[in-house]
């Protein structure tokens, strides 16, 4: 008997086979994110239906019906409105906007004299651009000049009275304009000032940390627009008669002096961050108290609170819109005063101005808390475990 | 060689008293004192000059005159012939009632939203995200003005009002609603909700006991369900319903009749409500992923099922995390409810305003803000630290 030895010995991989068609591509991520349960379908399917109901309606409003350009209300107006839109219209008033532009970003700021708002702010972004990018260099020459030169610059150029530039009443000023001062002084008095009263909050005397205690918890236990009416009605009290505040540094005064008491606490959160053995550390190497917490403790513990401190300056930035109840007309109080304007009144008008605002006021927040979260990641020296 | 003696007969080196820290603090209070008792002296001097010059007496006695105003919303008894302080008082009510109800609504949409952007559900997590980053981005100022310029403000008049589901309309007058009216012995029905609440948190404790001695489960929430809902109903059948509703109906001018909500408590609401739910929502996600997942995958690996896993292991220990900065949600948005001011929803700084207009008590009533306001965050404050040490994890 002939012994066979017919063995088979495959010598080449066969190809692998696709994975079957319900289980890849698309189809695949179709299953696994929105279909995995039958409750997830469910969800989905209400999700669907809330996204089409919604975005199709606020896409025509908001793009397709919308008026661009116009010179008065008959364009945002149906015709038993006495405009020129046909009956049942409903679209965005983007004309009221267009028109309203310069207003909305100078308030009433001379109109001959603009230009030098203009200069404030190239200058602005011309020194915050490379502040905030991390690859340019000399940042410590860039720092003294965006926080100690240019505000002085930026003084001179928007109130006037000095080198030939004509005086312009602060009354005057709004929009934009007041938005981005309230906030870049609040910011820049903030943050030292929420130090100090950190610092002061956990010092070893008595009367100083008694002193901002008090301080901290009554700004933080009462709502901004107290802060603000306490700063128009009861400083002018308080000073000698014949001695007046300008309205808008009252409101710079208000909102500065908010803010710090709630950056005090998150810097304090990051002071308590910082291990005992660091400030035995400084104070072994004979540091006086000063040079310890600058050179060892604040650097370690801002790092840790950079979320709270944007956050912080975020709030700043939105409660700035406060200050229109003591009569100054920041972007958001500008865009509703401009509602009274008896030559743009439509049914759109509001809306249109308002989701205008919203728009500023979210790029802003939004830009700011997004840098954040690059700059946490970059400082991140994995000290976390 | 120098003796040592010598080392000894010298002093020991000190240095001057100057350079002493405890010496130093102290001068340095002292003189923070110094100036501070200065500065009160001079703004207390320059208030009385400026209060006697302008002719105001100080004090508390304005809040006892007539006040001369109405307010659009009175929980309280109160007319024009009230006294100041009534009207600070029905402002307070109204601060109170925005802030309640604007906390638990904003609580139930945080949290939705808050598991929702951490659902497996692509679509769902999206549209979480959406608002979260929307809401949480712009003042809560232009949401109240949203709601009540854009939205309410520019809703049909009352004859034109948009009819909804259950006898309820909207115009911009606000938001009709049935209003129910009870007649006779519809006691019986609240005294029937007490008990039925008595007896469901009677059941649960039995189920409780039950579980731990023989680990039987017993449907607690079902059988209370039933039992709040059942037993008012019997009472209300027992009783031959004495139940009607006045129903809004449209009269010459405006719906007459029913239950109205003012356009000015609604944005108030919608947006504080709106705008605290995300950062509430931010709050609870932040909470669910600070619990490890070593918990999630320990009580799956003993067996127990997704949804016990979350209700018994997840949520019970987030819980920890969340309650802190809830708490200082919930008293933004109390102090928020000051932006009423704005739309003239009557609240407690709309009112004072008002007397301030009128009786020139600037200090006073800025003085009775604060203290409501300090008030208010205290005993929230106090409330939440109670709750949250009971919910502390008990260590050895």
């Amino acid at each position: 008997m002939q012994q066979q030895d017919l063995s088979f010995v495959r010598t080449e991989l066969e190809p692998a086979r696709p994975a079957p068609a319900g289980d890849r591509g698309f189809v695949r991520w179709l299953r696994v994110n929105l279909f995995a349960t039958p409750l997830d379908s469910v969800l989905t399917v209400i999700g669907l239906l809330v996204v089409a109901f919604t975005i199709p309606p606020i896409l025509r409003w908001a793009f397709i019906d919308a008026v661009w350009s116009g010179a008065d209300r008959t364009v945002c107006a149906t015709i038993a409105q006495g405009g020129i839109q046909p009956d049942g219209w409903s679209g965005a008033c983007w004309a009221f906007v267009n028109a309203k532009f310069e207003q909305f970003m100078y308030g009433r700021y001379t109109y001959s004299e603009r230009w030098r708002v203009n200069l404030t702010a190239i200058i602005f972004i011309g020194l915050l651009v490379p502040l905030l990018v991390p690859r340019v260099p000399h940042k410590f020459l860039n720092a003294v000049a965006f926080f100690i030169v240019f505000p002085i610059v930026a003084f001179i150029l928007l109130v006037g009275g000095w080198f030939g530039l004509d005086y312009v009443a602060t009354s005057l000023w709004g929009g934009m304009l007041v938005t981005m001062v309230l906030s870049f002084v609040g910011i820049s008095v903030s943050l030292p000032l929420g130090i100090l009263l950190a610092l002061g909050r956990r010092s070893r005397l008595p009367v100083v940390k008694m002193l901002c205690v008090a301080f901290i918890e009554t700004v933080r236990g009462v709502p901004l627009v107290t802060v603000l009416f306490m700063a128009s009605v009861m400083l002018p009290l308080f000073l000698p008669a014949g001695m007046t505040f300008d309205r808008f540094l009252r409101a710079l005064v208000g909102v500065a002096l908010f803010a710090s008491a709630y950056m005090a606490e998150v810097v304090r959160g990051g002071l308590q961050a910082i291990p005992k053995g660091q400030y035995e550390g400084a104070d072994s190497l004979g540091l006086s108290y000063w040079q310890s917490m600058g050179l060892i403790v604040l650097p370690q513990a801002l790092k840790l609170v950079i979320p709270g401190i944007v956050n912080t300056f975020i709030g700043l930035f939105k409660d700035t819109s406060l200050v229109y109840i003591i009569g100054m007309f920041d972007l958001l109080g500008i865009v509703r005063q401009n509602f009274a304007d008896a030559n743009w009144a439509s049914a759109q008008t509001p809306m249109s101005g308002l989701i205008f605002a919203g728009f500023v006021f979210w790029i802003f927040c939004f830009g700011m808390s997004r840098y954040s979260i690059y700059m946490e990641r970059r400082l991140d020296t994995g000290h976390r475990r | 060689m120098a003796s040592p003696t010598s080392v000894h007969d010298r002093e020991p080196a000190r240095a001057s008293w100057f350079y002493d820290p405890q010496i130093r603090g102290i001068i340095f209070q002292v003189l923070v004192a110094i100036v501070l008792v200065l500065v009160v002296y001079w703004i207390i001097g320059n208030t009385t000059e400026n209060l006697r010059r302008a002719n105001i007496s100080s004090g508390f006695g304005f809040l006892n005159r007539r006040s001369g105003f109405d307010i659009s919303q009175t929980l309280i008894e109160y007319s024009a012939n009230s006294t100041f302080g009534r009207a600070i008082m029905v402002g307070l009510v109204n601060t109170i009632l925005v802030a309640v109800i604007g906390i638990v609504t904003a609580t139930i949409i945080g949290f939705i939203v808050g598991v929702g952007r951490l659902s497996r559900n692509w679509l769902i997590a999206k549209i979480c995200t959406v608002y979260v980053e929307v809401f949480r981005n712009i003042p809560p100022l232009l949401v109240i003005f949203f709601w009540y310029l854009g939205v309410l403000a520019v809703l049909p008049g009352a004859r034109e009002s948009v009819d909804l589901p259950f006898g309820t309309y909207l115009n911009n007058r606000g938001f009709y609603m049935p209003m129910p009216v009870w007649g006779e012995g519809a006691w019986l029905v609240p005294v029937a909700l007490v008990i039925a609440l008595a007896m469901s948190f009677f059941v649960a404790r039995k189920a409780h006991q039950r579980q731990m001695a023989t680990g039987q489960r017993f449907p607690v929430l079902w059988t209370s369900l039933a039992l709040i809902v059942g037993l008012p109903l019997i009472a209300l059948a027992a009783m031959g319903f004495p139940l009607t509703f006045d129903m809004p109906e449209q009269g010459a001018f405006n719906l007459v009749g029913g239950f109205a909500v003012k356009p000015e408590f609604l944005s108030l609401y919608l947006a504080l409500s709106f705008y605290t739910a995300s950062f509430i929502a931010e709050i609870v996600r932040a909470g669910i992923l600070g619990v490890s997942k070593g918990q999630t995958e320990a009580a799956h690996a003993l067996g127990i099922r997704p949804g016990p896993t979350l209700r018994l292991v997840v949520i019970p220990q987030a819980m920890r995390i969340v309650i802190p900065p809830l708490t200082s949600q919930y008293l933004n948005l109390t102090k928020n409810s000051s932006l009423a001011v704005f739309i003239g929803y009557p609240d407690l700084v709309q009112t004072g305003q008002t007397t301030m207009n009128q009786t020139g008590q600037a200090i006073e009533v800025v003085a009775i803000w604060m203290l409501i306001y300090l008030g208010l965050s205290l005993s929230t404050s106090a409330f939440m630290n109670w709750f949250n040490a009971k919910m502390a994890l008990v260590e050895r």
